[in-house]
């Protein structure tokens, strides 16, 4: 219950900040405000629909059929979530820019002294589309994974040709699957910083992220009442997304049985082979040139010359790490991230376990894991604000304030990504044979003992994924950082987008290419893992 | 195993366990269980039979401590009152149809689990733990982890875990459904031979009659939240107190029959019989109706079915009117669909059904 009311206080401090009437007339009469409330929710719709026409065809492929290496194909998907959207969007300019190193050479280049075609309003709804894609995808695969086998046996007995099988019962019964992603990749587009900063701005773009922290950057302190008001409007317009999501869902939904067989996969015959592919060209032009980009940016010696033997060079990767920010946000990256992970897969233990109480006090706990993802789902924006009202004051009794510390950041990491490491061992948890802890308890062993030497091995191995979700997540965490971030307190997200900013493109690529390498690291450490689990907890496995 | 279990000094207290008034009804109002009195004798094995749904699990979790009772029951071991007492307070030992072993322990670790808690000292637990897997001839699988233990075996790490603690009562919860029909066998008689040995008080829930024959000192025939009938399995079998419990207990058939004045028609015979005039509905046994010639048979039909079932030949017979019949013939019994048979029936072996 205390943990449910904790997340909660830093968005019901910016309700309470952003209810001022006079800032609030102010704030909605601004014409500002509504160019970028209006391009917000445009190009995030766009990207949404983006998002579908790439991640949906993957899922069904994926899900339904047999083309080979499925859990590479996953992971190329997914790769572009995990890594941080300002990376993801630096990349994109290397790729389009005029000194493109890939583009170039082929002599597609556009010319130099022409604006980048991806710093545009397309270019922001593709390169957001291709990051949220797999939101799209891994909720359609959950969806398709649950739909019992020998429904779709039934459909085909009864004479029905696979594909029609399929069309007539598995698709309709995925659809509410389709529009929880649909829902998340909209709520994420529109509380996305690193694109819109990156390719918005350059454009004269605004939205209501880079529009956020404009005025916080310009104005500091003072322009909290104004940003309040913003960022309760991107709360607003995300709770009208996820409300939409709620009422589709109630429409379609259909109860399914748990625990049958999944689907047998439909054989794709002669077509395989064209079909993987296509697969794979999709995924090399979307996930692949845009990284090589990246990484020939940052080998090659001087901006804009084509990469060659004699053109490659290290230097950039020592210069950036001499970088004095550099070290200290690698530092503080890590300590960020790894002690949130560590903690909240710590925490997720026992509230996942109260959560799958039968009676009152699991209906307790179950409200509050209700509750704990709401500061998940809203963009990343609304908690940074929330935070930063809430913590600038001194604590009360303690009279030291959190702002403008690392501790700061910490607390937002927590609340904000509670619900990753909630998720893999509440499903753990819901697994788990009640009649085991039953067993400990006729022998006479203890609730906290029950927790610790019954309840905690068996979901280890989830609370571990979970936790090195939170760290993957956290690493580079760029939307809410930027927003807390203090001189000597930076993340290694807010360095990435700074150097990028202010000029150094080299230096910034090989920094992202670090960060990749981290990230990816951690991924096929999740993914080792992920063999001792139940599927569906590390996200690219099948 | 089952030998040396009698010779073993392990011997168990026999505790009596009464329940007064014990109803069960879950949130939302739905009455799982009508109030029960039942009284346990000490050391004996009562087994709750019925078909799901009926109460005996809930029965059973009630004694566990694993629900309470609606307000107004009591549950009594011996003279304590452990009604407030959560399970892991009432020292019960406790086996369930899905072993729910400890995955995480070895074999050793999970006998010694209950110990532990217990804070037996090292030495101590250490040695009644190699006596317990002993006993239950498990010492050659003490290291194993569970997941490489065939379902025998688990079952009997179950049972080692859930005694070395010496509970007040064992609590069974359908301990042999999730084994094959073999195995199953041979393990009901392990755990038959175990409970007399350590003379403890068992409480034994199963769907399966023949399981309820074969281990209770007394069967409790649940059905609908209700209990239908207590007794041995004797009293069960020849004497079921209603038509269900006829019906669910082995095989069962009914026949109608008119009784007027001293005497009982069926078909074309006639019976002596004691009883009000009227019609009857009748119960009778299949080993109680015997295949005679035309000359001294009661009633006549046609066989509809025969299964083979190697030492008797079941047959399924339709007299000319009223429901079929079933009546087992001698293994070798050439007799199969379309034949004409004769059926003798025995008075005293007839049940009327109250």
């Amino acid at each position: 219950m205390l943990v449910g009311l904790l997340v909660l206080l830093p968005v019901l401090r910016l309700l309470w900040e952003a209810g001022d009437a006079t800032v609030l007339g102010r704030v909605l009469d601004s014409p500002a405000t509504w160019r970028a409330t209006t391009n917000s929710i445009a190009i995030a719709a766009g990207a949404t629909l983006a998002a579908a026409l790439i991640g949906g065809p993957f899922a069904l492929l994926i899900g339904l059929t047999n083309p080979r290496a499925r859990t590479a194909m996953s992971f190329a998907l997914i790769l572009p979530l995990m890594i941080p959207p300002q990376i993801v969007a630096i990349a994109w300019t290397h790729l389009a820019g005029s000194g493109s190193p890939i583009l170039k050479p082929l002599g597609l280049a556009p010319p130099v002294g022409t604006a980048n075609p991806v710093q545009s309003a397309a270019g922001m709804v593709l390169v957001m589309g291709i990051e949220h894609a797999p939101l799209v995808f891994l909720a359609l695969r959950t969806a398709l994974r649950a739909i019992p086998g020998d429904m779709l046996e039934a459909a085909r007995a009864s004479g029905a040709g696979p594909w029609r099988a399929l069309r007539g019962v598995v698709l309709p019964l995925c659809l509410p699957g389709l529009v929880a992603g649909l829902a998340m990749a909209f709520v994420a587009a529109l509380g996305n910083f690193g694109v819109p900063a990156l390719l918005g701005v350059p454009a004269g773009i605004p939205m209501l992220p880079t529009l956020i922290y404009r005025r916080l950057a310009g104005f500091g302190p003072s322009a909290l009442p104004e940003v309040a008001v913003l960022a309760a409007l991107i709360g607003l317009v995300a709770c009208l997304g996820i409300a939409l999501q709620t009422i589709l869902q109630a429409r379609i939904a259909s109860r399914l049985p748990g625990g049958a067989r999944p689907l047998a996969p439909v054989p794709l015959g002669t077509a395989r082979a064209p079909v993987e592919l296509l697969a794979w060209g999709v995924l090399a032009l979307l996930v692949a040139a845009p990284l090589t980009a990246l990484l020939a940016t940052s080998l090659v010696s001087v901006y804009g010359l084509p990469i060659g033997f004699g053109t490659l060079t290290l230097a950039h990767y020592r210069e950036v790490l001499a970088l004095d920010q550099v070290g200290r946000a690698f530092a503080n990256s890590l300590l960020l991230s790894g002690s949130a992970a560590a903690l909240l897969a710590l925490l997720a233990v026992p509230l996942a376990h109260a959560m799958a109480l039968a009676g009152g006090g699991g209906r307790i706990a179950r409200a509050v894991g209700v509750l704990v993802e709401l500061p998940h789902a809203v963009p990343g924006v609304v908690l940074g604000i929330g935070c930063i009202l809430l913590f600038l004051k001194p604590l009360p009794g303690l009279g030291v304030s959190l702002y403008g510390t690392l501790w700061i950041i910490l607390a937002a990491y927590l609340v904000r990504f509670l619900p990753l490491a909630l998720r893999p061992v509440q499903a753990a948890c819901a697994a788990l044979d009640p009649t085991v802890e039953e067993a400990a308890r006729a022998l006479g062993a203890g609730p906290l003992r029950r927790l610790v030497t019954v309840v905690a091995p068996l979901v280890a191995p989830a609370a571990a994924a979970g936790g090195l979700l939170v760290f993957l997540t956290a690493f580079n965490e760029l939307t809410v950082s930027i927003l807390l971030w203090s001189q000597g307190h930076e993340t290694l997200g807010v360095v990435v987008y700074a150097l990028e900013e202010g000029g150094s493109p080299t230096l910034g690529a090989a920094l992202g290419v670090i960060a990749i390498l981290v990230v990816l690291t951690a991924m096929l450490a999740a993914g080792v893992l992920g063999r001792r689990l139940p599927p569906g907890v590390v996200p690219w496995r099948n | 195993m089952p030998d040396s279990v009698m010779q073993n000094s392990f011997h168990l207290d026999a505790v009596p366990i009464r329940l007064e008034r014990c109803g069960k009804t879950f949130a939302g109002g739905a009455r799982a269980l009508e109030p029960l009195d039942l009284t346990i004798r000490g050391g004996e094995t009562i087994v709750f039979l019925g078909p799901s749904g009926c109460g005996k699990t809930t029965t059973l979790r009630i004694i566990a401590g694993l629900e309470s009772p609606d307000a107004g029951g009591r549950v009594l071991f011996g003279e304590e009152d452990v009604t407030a007492l959560p399970i892991e307070r009432r020292n019960v030992g406790m086996v369930f149809q899905s072993y729910a072993l400890f995955p995480n322990m070895t074999v050793t670790e999970n006998v010694a689990y209950g110990l532990k808690v217990r804070k037996i000292a090292r030495a101590d637990r250490a040695r009644r733990v190699e006596e317990m897997l002993d006993l239950m001839h498990l010492g050659e699988f003490a290291g194993r982890r569970i997941d490489q233990l065939s379902g025998g075996q688990r079952q009997r790490v179950a049972l080692a875990r859930a005694l070395v603690v010496r509970p007040r009562v064992l609590l069974l919860d359908e301990p042999l459904t999730a084994l094959d029909a073999k195995l199953r066998d041979s393990l009901r008689l392990e755990i038959d031979r175990l409970l007399r040995g350590l003379g403890i008080t068992a409480v034994y829930v199963t769907h399966d009659q023949g399981e309820a024959m074969a281990l209770g000192d007394r069967i409790v025939v649940m059905a609908k939240g209700r209990v239908a009938q207590v007794g041995t399995p004797r009293e069960i079998y020849y004497q079921p107190a209603d038509g269900f419990v006829a019906d669910f207990i082995g095989t069962m058939n009914r026949l109608g029959g008119v009784s007027r004045g001293g005497t009982l028609s069926i078909g074309s015979a006639t019976l002596p019989w004691t009883g009000p005039d009227g019609r009857v509905e009748l119960l009778v046994r299949p080993e109680d109706l015997a295949l005679a010639g035309e000359a001294d048979g009661h009633l006549d039909g046609t066989v509809a079915a025969a299964v083979f079932l190697g030492d008797r030949t079941r047959l399924v017979v339709e007299p000319a009117d009223g429901p079929a019949l079933t009546v087992d013939a001698a293994g070798r019994s050439e007799l199969g669909r379309g034949d004409r048979v004769w059926l003798r029936v025995d008075p005293a072996r007839l049940l009327a059904v109250p």
